[in-house]
């Protein structure tokens, strides 16, 4: 599905990731855990396309296309999804309006018609339900006024709109009750395929026990230094990042 | 040569500029009365175009506007096109009234047809001293309308009041007086259009009289070559509503004079405008709600969308005089630059002289939310669409005061004709 490849990316001049290699085929739910200032963030933001930051070495290839060669919006019509740490509110534009128009313009992008007006309200009914989020949150404006359940919520109803092949969850968990934790894991879970996959990004093992991933790898200094399966989150969250610090903090 | 002469100098030249500026124009032989046609004839003589010397014309340069040579014709090239389907359609091609209806619960009457009693109206509000344009008009309009809405008539249809300039080099001044008698109630749709460089300059004067209940739409959508001067002089009387709502589309150089006395009680205002810029245009909003008395609500929102070397300008007063007391006056002025030559000047002035009043006003000009941009992308929406996705909805919020379906939907359709916009 997607295979990044030494991949070199800085910010201002400052390098973040420095050389991450990462693998992920069809129907894997894949976790990313780390410290802060590990390059976490910095690593979804490279492959959703934000401008800031500039890619100088390595190569991404998504479902044999070259990723980096994308715009954002081409990204997302590949089939990428990123469900933000800090979902942005957008006044005056409706959550539906907007989805109408996402997903339209992804169907003209693979060529296909637009989605008749029924068919798009029967979606936006079966998917805000699969995130219990209420109707009424639909026809709002973009996350305008939600609180931070219901923009991470939102989220979700957005990734099962859009069924992208990829989806990346950034931090989608932080700031969560159990409740809510729940219900956005539940609808993850639902929306598991054998032909799409998932990488989630997190602090926190908590998530884990809700969404089972087949691999957990460990980001450290802009590197996956380490490689397991969900126990090595539980070990992790026991233990804490300091031993991972010790063992691969560069010298010097 | 000392200042003295280098003032007089300018002053010879300048007066020369608006005397060349008539030279095609005549004077017409409405019978405003001597009084008014003197006063006139004097600001004429002795003022010139104002300039940004001057405090209410401080951002709008007019030097382009002054060099144009203009003239007037009785021409109607064709038969202009309609916007709503409501029956009552006033149409003025060139500044020529081309005819008038006859409305059931309306009166209409031409200036030109009415005795001196009945244009005792004109210019009862106005201040015309030192205003060359207030003069101009005056002196040099051709004809206009008196348009008086019956005693407890209620006009469900819009009248529609259609502009079109159809010649270039056009001087187009006319002036129209709407009276909605005693709780009357009725919805204005005034609406320009046109083509080539001409200086369209509508007066309007509303008297609203006690319970009467005027909504207003204006469109302008002339052409980038064309020049507007627009003045709404409002009088409100007690429990009376009015409703502007000034959307502009497009135009070289608009200036919009917008003032309301609101001169009783239980009165409610609501002045909303949004404009849209591109290349090298130029879009001004004066706005004066003056309260002279007390329990009235006003209410003002403008957007400003700036794109180009566009300008903008938005100057909002309100007055609370001292013994209006219990006013609520709101007013808000937003706008967003889309690039870096484009520039807005926002002053928003309240002047309170009483003391139990709720009055607010605020004024933002910013950028586009990029980070909001960069979110509709990842869900796969193109540049182009996440900015016009984001701009209706900053001026969504003006076109949303805007009661009537079918003019939001027919301004929606010129916003995809003139931006390429989809709502």
């Amino acid at each position: 599905m997607i295979k990044i490849n030494n991949l070199h990316a800085s910010i201002d001049g400052k390098e973040i990731l420095k050389g991450l290699n990462l693998e992920v085929k069809a129907g894997e739910v894949h976790a990313i855990m780390g410290p802060n200032g590990a390059g976490k963030s910095t690593l979804s933001s490279v492959l959703a396309g934000r401008e800031e930051y500039e890619v100088t070495e390595g190569s991404v290839d998504f479902d044999g296309i070259d990723l980096l060669e994308l715009s954002t919006e081409d990204r997302a019509r590949e089939g990428l999804f990123l469900a933000f740490q800090y979902p942005i509110e957008i006044p005056g534009v409706s959550n539906v309006n907007f989805l109408r128009t996402a997903l339209n313009e992804i169907r003209e992008y693979k060529g296909l018609d637009p989605i008749s007006a029924k068919d798009f309200m029967a979606m936006v009914r079966e998917k805000s339900a699969l995130v219990e989020l209420d109707s009424k949150l639909a026809s709002r404006a973009v996350n305008e006024g939600f609180s931070g359940g219901e923009k991470k919520r939102n989220e979700i109803f957005q990734m099962a709109m859009l069924e992208p092949k990829l989806a990346i969850l950034d931090e989608t968990d932080s700031g969560l009750d159990i409740d809510a934790l729940r219900i956005v894991a539940n609808g993850v879970n639902q929306l598991k395929a054998p032909t799409n996959a998932t990488i989630i990004i997190t602090h926190y093992q908590r998530l884990l026990d809700y969404i089972i991933p087949d691999f957990v790898h460990v980001l450290f200094d802009g590197r996956i230094v380490k490689t397991g399966t969900k126990e090595l989150a539980l070990e992790l969250e026991e233990k804490g990042y300091d031993w991972i610090k010790d063992e691969f903090s560069t010298v010097g | 040569m000392n200042f003295q002469q280098l003032d007089e100098m300018e002053i010879a030249t300048n007066v020369s500029k608006i005397s060349q500026f008539v030279t095609n124009f005549r004077e017409n032989n409405l019978l405003i009365g001597d009084r008014l046609r003197d006063s006139s004839k004097l600001v004429l003589a002795q003022n010139d175009f104002p300039t940004t010397r001057h405090e209410s014309w401080k951002y709008t340069r007019l030097t382009k506007l002054s060099q144009l040579s203009l003239t007037t014709t009785e021409k109607i090239n064709s038969p202009v096109s309609v916007p709503l389907k409501s029956p009552h359609v006033i149409s003025i091609v060139n500044g020529n009234i081309v005819d008038v209806p006859s409305i059931p619960g309306v009166n209409v009457f031409r200036l030109s047809e009415c005795s001196e009693k009945q244009l005792e109206l004109v210019g009862k509000h106005i201040s015309i001293e030192n205003d060359v344009f207030q003069a101009l008009n005056t002196l040099y309009l051709k004809d206009g309308l008196i348009i008086e809405i019956q005693e407890n008539q209620q006009i469900n249809d819009a009248i529609q009041l259609i502009f079109e300039t159809q010649e270039s080099s056009i001087f187009c001044p006319i002036r129209i007086i709407i009276v909605g008698k005693k709780s009357s109630k009725a919805h204005f749709f005034q609406h320009f259009s046109g083509k080539g460089t001409g200086l369209t300059l509508p007066v309007f004067e509303y008297f609203l009289e006690q319970n009467a209940h005027l909504k207003v739409d204006k469109i302008q959508m002339e052409n980038d070559e064309s020049f507007h001067i627009a003045t709404d002089q409002v009088h409100q009387e007690r429990d009376s509503y009015f409703k502007i709502n000034t959307i502009t589309l497009s135009g070289k150089l608009v200036r919009n004079n917008l003032n309301i006395l609101v001169d009783g009680e239980n009165c409610e205002t609501n002045l909303n405008g949004s404009f849209l810029l591109h290349d090298g245009q130029l879009v001004d909003n004066h706005t004066i709600v003056d309260h002279l008395k007390p329990n009235c609500n006003s209410n003002e929102l403008y957007k400003g969308v700036l794109n180009g070397k566009s300008i903008g300008v938005f100057n909002g007063k309100v007055f609370v005089r001292p013994d209006a007391q219990k006013i609520n006056a709101f007013q808000s002025n937003a706008n967003v630059l889309l690039s870096e030559d484009a520039s807005m000047n926002s002053k928003p002035e309240l002047e309170i002289y009483a003391d139990d009043v709720k009055c607010s006003h605020g004024s933002t000009t910013g950028q586009m939310d990029e980070e909001a941009i960069f979110y509709l992308r990842t869900r796969g929406i193109s540049d182009k669409s996440a900015r016009a996705l984001m701009t209706q909805a900053f001026i969504g919020d003006v076109l949303n005061q805007i009661d009537s379906e079918e003019v939001r939907s027919y301004i929606e359709s010129k916003l995809i004709e003139i931006h390429g916009w989809t709502i």
